[in-house]
């Protein structure tokens, strides 16, 4: 994978035939394992995380914080959430955890991501590992074919995505009560809640496909001013789509992390007013 | 100035074979790479082939790959090396090689011709374009491109399956579609031709996995994966896989 | 003499910039079969390092300019050498080259009104270069180059072959041209991939190869500048016009060593860029020579006003033609007021916002950082002279970008002269290319279709000879048995070297009688070595071997820069005498023609004192009356000799 030993060379590649006859699969001195190496760590602690807090079905709520894993939430199972993102859509036949439900879409959102697709194509399927080191596969047919052909569909998750935000935001707004859903205050919870909802949004609209249907789809900017401003706007926040996807993954994690925290009665929410 | 030797290793031969040649070499302050090689030609490899024109980053003669990245070799300086290091510089490694440093890139022209060319619009002569800059910023960032091919060699695509050569055209070229696709006053459409369709269906776009090393590497600082192939994928996207635009063409809405 | 591959075209052109291509596309377009062929890559000629723009009147931004202007500038920029028929054509066409461009593809900066923008540039009256940043000769040559594709595409389409009717032979180089009797046969080449020689039979050759800069030490030029055409031209027969002028660019880079020379663009001061030395003085005012006093801003507040308003103050002396702010510099560096690395100071840092450098001089600012760790927006740039340009060529009919006395040979570009006078203006060179360019494919064309009585046969003989010529190299040796004063065979990077310093040195900037016969005496002394130039391996790619039979053009050229340069007393554009330091208005009308002395074009002659070149004067045809009412009076008087003024 990305431990740095060398892939195992087809005879397609840069030791073919009419090509410089060099034995080594690349020549590179710098620690270029070490990049895809964090990548795949880093998501691998991800979805380890994830994994666990997806099914464990429980520390979900601590009023007045929901946790973004669980929100909303769609099953007859669910915890009643005062005003809160409930909507039994599901009914009781729904036997999982209820965070699987609505999961689905952030996760095929970062999924379909073209910079998630960049950091798991390099740190998980070495393909490649990096520039210009070999990649171990015979073949390749990159995303011409199913189910690969699918990352196509990136942005009907980035519409889901927008939603799932939207709803999100409401919980961050929720987060302005205090436990016994009182207006006007704010706690620790809070503050994590709003720091993760602006990162949410951030990496949202950051997006290569939201750049496209904002703006970048036109021909001629300059019969549509608009349109061209939001372009530009959201072309800055894509030169840091990298970041935002980091940033608001960590993020995501920490404040369902917080809310399991609270709710399991490990730390007291520190309230400020 | 303070000047001191340097090692070099180089690869030399031909498609026959051949391998890295040691070499020690002085290097003085403020010198790049491809200083380095001249002196070894005039020194002590007077038929050391390797392709050079410019010397200041605007030509892309000289790309070679120095300690294994794709880079251009008159625009590498000695300073970014340690003074102990080995410096190992060999010819591109997706092409076939000819001699020494210099390698057949005949697969990039090849590919050049495959990309229709810009279609003028009807009814305007010479002296009537009229064009907004805002309109143009986006096209003019591709043809800053040199063509020094380095997106092309690194590109893992046909870097390690040559059998792909046939069906992808590489970065270089679909950003080339992506320059006209996006060029205010291209008139392809009217002939129906679909560039944003044949991007995928002839020049391979669906090959990219947008691993980003034509971005890493390219000389320009062009934002080849962001602005270029991502931006096509996405208007391949519309003609392609969005029911709606599907279904408004359908219908007969007029497109932007 | 093994048999060699001969292949049948209408045009062959030789070079691949924007003259060649320019040339191409219209031949072809005409019907012709059109062959290119280029020692670099297709799409790598040297015409990718115009960075300024390109000048045309167009007036997009000042609607006060009009092809009557921009032919005053021409002129005046060449101290009225110029081949007067040649300005005005250029003057008048440029426009519409221009225009074609974009039909072709290529997009320039944008006005307002979204019309192409102009900039202004040194000598031109109004702003004129159209250009894109400051990297304007690559969406130049490659706009041609994806107009020969198209063009390519359609053959394709009707003929199965991309290759049917327009062929660009890459990396090849052409080492002599074929002749029969007077006229033009075709050219010998060979490959540099595998050094297979070859034959490209053709009634018509298009010579556009660019310059000889690769003859100096100090030059802005690349290595395929070995003056090539100039020589082929010669050794074909016919003359070389004015090669003393020799352009020396006044703002290359100084340091570090590795990249002296390389350009630094006249848009950093077209833009606002200021020249100060090195106790901070905007030396420039005092070097503003008689006959531009009235075009020119005496203050510095006049020119830092013309930024802004140019309608109602001068231009600032940084803007002034090239040769003169070559000059200033060299004065400056040499009176001991120069920057740390033997240059000048070069500043836009203190005169525009960081971000609008980046983005006007983007090219500029990448060179900078990446190559002297210097960053433009912050500090002084340290320029000094290098050689750029030739303003002296193949000596050619202005309509046609004919040869003079060899039909069927054509050129076109820097290789051609007489456009440009004495001095070129920035942004004229490659509206130079488009309009000759075209011009040269154009009459190529015809010639190549009208001839009569079929198409003139490639003689073996001048085949065998051309080999033979290209293969010695190879097999240079020491002294044979017996003989005495034998040496080993030459280095031919050494002999080049040697050229380079020797030229620098001697017929530079600032030139003096007995140096350039010095000159002459040393390169009488490399023509002699060069014969024993030798290299090692083999034939395919080895640029050693390119470099040996490149070693005979720049001899050549080079003697032809020495001695017209001996013979021109008087100062003048990019040729400047510190013996005979002001121009002389009686040589205004003298032309000097090179000539190769052995007039069968073999170069058995290498008696040292003798040469190999034969120099003619020649008096110009006067300037046409109407052309000359474009003037005033009072400004005709500096320059004209007396008894023109009276015609």
């Amino acid at each position: 994978m990305t431990t740095g030993t060398e892939p195992h060379l087809n005879s397609g590649g840069v030791r073919s035939g009419t090509r410089a006859a060099i034995a080594e699969p690349h020549l590179r001195t710098d620690r270029w394992w070490l990049a895809p190496a964090v990548t795949a760590a880093g998501l691998l602690a991800f979805v380890v995380y994830s994994t666990w807090r997806a099914f464990a079905d429980t520390y979900y709520y601590a009023a007045p914080y929901v946790s973004p894993f669980y929100s909303p939430c769609l099953a007859d199972r669910c915890r009643t959430m005062h005003a809160g993102p409930n909507a039994d859509l599901f009914g009781s036949w729904w036997g999982l955890s209820p965070a699987i439900i609505i999961l689905i879409f952030p996760l095929g959102f970062r999924l379909t991501c073209y910079y998630y697709r960049k950091a798991y194509y390099r740190g998980f399927w070495a393909s490649p590992p990096a520039c210009a080191v070999a990649e171990p596969h015979k073949k390749y047919t990159g995303e011409t074919r199913f189910p690969l052909i699918l990352q196509n569909i990136h942005r009907y998750f980035f519409y889901a995505a927008v939603v799932v935000a939207g709803i999100l935001t409401y919980d961050t707004v929720l987060s302005f009560r205090d436990e016994h859903y009182r207006w006007g205050h704010m706690g620790l919870g809070t503050l994590v809640f709003l720091v993760n909802i602006v990162l949410i949004w951030a990496y949202t609209l950051s997006c290569h496909s939201c750049r496209h249907i904002v703006g970048g789809k036109l021909k001629h900017f300059s019969k549509h001013p608009v349109r061209y401003r939001m372009w530009q706007w959201v072309g800055k926040l894509n030169a840091r789509h990298m970041l935002l996807a980091w940033s608001s993954l960590v993020s995501v994690a920490l404040a369902d992390f917080y809310v399991y925290l609270v709710a399991s009665g490990a730390f007291d929410d520190p309230r400020f007013f | 100035m303070s000047s001191y030797e340097a090692r070099f290793k180089v690869w030399r031969g031909d498609v026959k074979g051949g391998g890295l040649e040691d070499f020690a070499v002085e290097v003085n302050d403020g010198e790049v790479v491809l200083d380095i090689i001249h002196r070894l030609q005039a020194t002590q490899a007077p038929d050391l082939a390797v392709r050079w024109n410019c010397k200041a980053g605007k030509c892309g003669s000289c790309s070679a790959e120095i300690n294994g990245r794709p880079r251009l070799m008159c625009m590498t300086r000695m300073s970014v090396f340690t003074r102990e290091e080995t410096i190992t510089v060999t010819p591109l490694r997706a092409f076939p090689v000819v001699r020494d440093l210099v390698t057949d890139v005949g697969f990039n022209y090849t590919k050049a011709r495959e990309v229709p060319a810009f279609v003028p619009p009807a009814g305007l002569g010479p002296g009537e374009y009229r064009m907004q800059q805002e309109d143009v910023d986006r096209s003019q960032e591709f043809r800053k491109c040199i063509e020094c091919f380095l997106c092309q060699d690194t590109c893992h695509v046909v870097r390690d399956h040559e059998e792909n050569k046939t069906a992808f055209a590489g970065p270089r070229f679909l950003m080339r579609v992506a320059e006209l696709d996006m060029h205010p006053l291209d008139a392809a459409a009217d002939t129906g031709l679909d560039r944003k369709a044949t991007a995928q269906d002839e020049h391979g776009l669906g090959y990219c996995n947008i691993t980003k090393c034509c971005t890493e590497v390219c000389p320009e600082g062009i934002k080849i994966t962001d602005n270029a192939l991502i931006p096509l994928k996405e208007r391949a996207v519309d003609r392609k896989y969005d029911p709606l635009v599907w279904l408004g063409s359908k219908i007969g809405r007029r497109r932007t | 003499m093994s048999v060699v591959d001969r292949q049948e075209w209408d045009v062959v052109v030789v070079g691949a910039g924007g003259a060649g291509l320019r040339a191409a596309i219209e031949a072809r377009e005409r019907g012709a079969r059109t062959a290119v062929i280029c020692k670099s890559l297709f799409g790598k000629a040297h015409t990718v390092m115009a960075e300024g723009g390109i000048a045309a009147a167009m007036g997009n931004v000042n609607s006060g300019d009009n092809w009557q202007v921009h032919f005053r500038d021409t002129m005046r920029g060449g101290k009225f050498l110029n081949q007067w028929r040649m300005a005005e054509l250029h003057a008048t066409e440029a426009p519409d080259r221009v225009w074609e461009l974009e039909t072709w593809g290529a997009l320039f900066d944008r006005t307002g009104d979204g019309r192409i923008s102009q900039r202004n540039f040194g000598g031109h009256e109004y702003p004129r270069l159209a250009h894109v940043g400051d990297r304007t000769g690559l969406e130049l040559i490659r706009t041609l180059q994806q107009k020969i594709v198209s063009l390519q595409q359609e053959d394709m389409k009707e003929t199965g072959d991309y290759e049917s009717r327009l062929k660009v032979y890459q990396e090849c180089t052409v080492t002599r041209i074929l002749k029969d009797g007077e006229r033009v046969s075709g050219a010998f080449c060979y490959e540099r991939e595998t050094g297979r020689f070859f034959v490209l039979e053709a009634p018509s050759v298009v010579i556009a190869t660019g310059g000889i800069g690769k003859s100096f030490k100090v030059t802005s030029n690349s290595w395929e500048y070995t003056g090539d055409g100039h020589a082929l031209a010669l050794l074909a027969g016919a003359p070389l016009l004015n090669m003393e002028f020799v352009q020396f660019h006044p703002t290359g880079m100084v340091w570090p060593p590795s990249v002296k020379g390389i350009l630094v663009t006249e848009s950093v001061r077209g833009d606002g860029g200021v020249l100060t030395n090195s106790e901070g003085k905007r030396f420039m005012f005092d070097y503003i020579p008689d006959v531009f006093k009235e075009k020119y801003a005496q203050s510095e507040e006049e020119g830092d006003r013309w930024y802004e308003d140019p309608d109602h103050n001068r231009r600032p002396p940084e803007l002034l033609p090239r040769d003169e702010v070559a000059r200033a510099i060299n004065s400056e560096v040499k009176a001991g007021r120069g920057s740390p690395h033997g240059g000048v100071f070069l500043d836009v840092s203190t005169r525009m916002p960081a971000e609008v450098i980046r983005r006007r001089l983007p090219s500029m600012y990448h060179q900078f950082k990446e190559l002297a760790d210097v960053d433009i927006t912050a500090e002084a740039m340290e320029v000094g002279p290098t050689c750029h340009y030739v303003m002296g060529g193949i000596a050619v009919d202005s309509d046609t970008a004919a040869a003079r006395g060899v039909p069927g040979l054509f050129a076109a570009g820097e290789v051609a002269g007489g456009m440009h006078g004495s001095n070129r203006l920035g942004g004229n060179s490659l509206s130079d290319l488009l309009v000759f360019g075209r011009r040269a494919g154009l009459h190529a064309a015809e010639y190549a279709a009208g001839l009569d009585g079929g198409r003139p046969p490639v003689d073996d003989v001048q085949i065998d000879t051309a080999a033979a010529e290209a293969l010695r190299p190879f097999s240079a040796e020491g002294p044979e048995a017996g003989e005495e004063d034998g040496r080993p065979p030459e280095n031919p990077y050494t002999l080049h070297q040697e050229l380079q310093q020797a030229m620098n040195d001697l017929v530079g900037i600032i030139r003096r009688e007995a140096e350039m016969e010095q000159a002459l005496e040393k390169l009488a002394d490399l023509r002699v070595r060069a014969r024993r130039a030798g290299v090692e391996g083999h034939r395919q790619f080895n640029p050693g071997w390119h470099l040996a039979l490149d070693l005979r053009n720049m001899l050549l050229v080079s003697e032809c820069v020495a001695r017209a340069a001996l013979e021109r007393t008087e100062s003048r554009g990019g040729h400047t005498r510190e013996d005979h330091p002001s121009m002389d208005r009686a040589w205004r009308r003298i032309n000097l023609l090179c000539r190769l002395t052995d007039p069968t074009g073999g170069l058995a002659a290498t008696d040292p004192v003798r040469g190999q070149i034969d120099l003619v004067r020649e008096t110009t045809e006067p300037i046409r009356s109407d052309l000359l009412a474009l003037f005033e009076k009072e400004e005709l008087v500096k320059y004209l000799a007396e008894e023109e003024l009276y015609e």
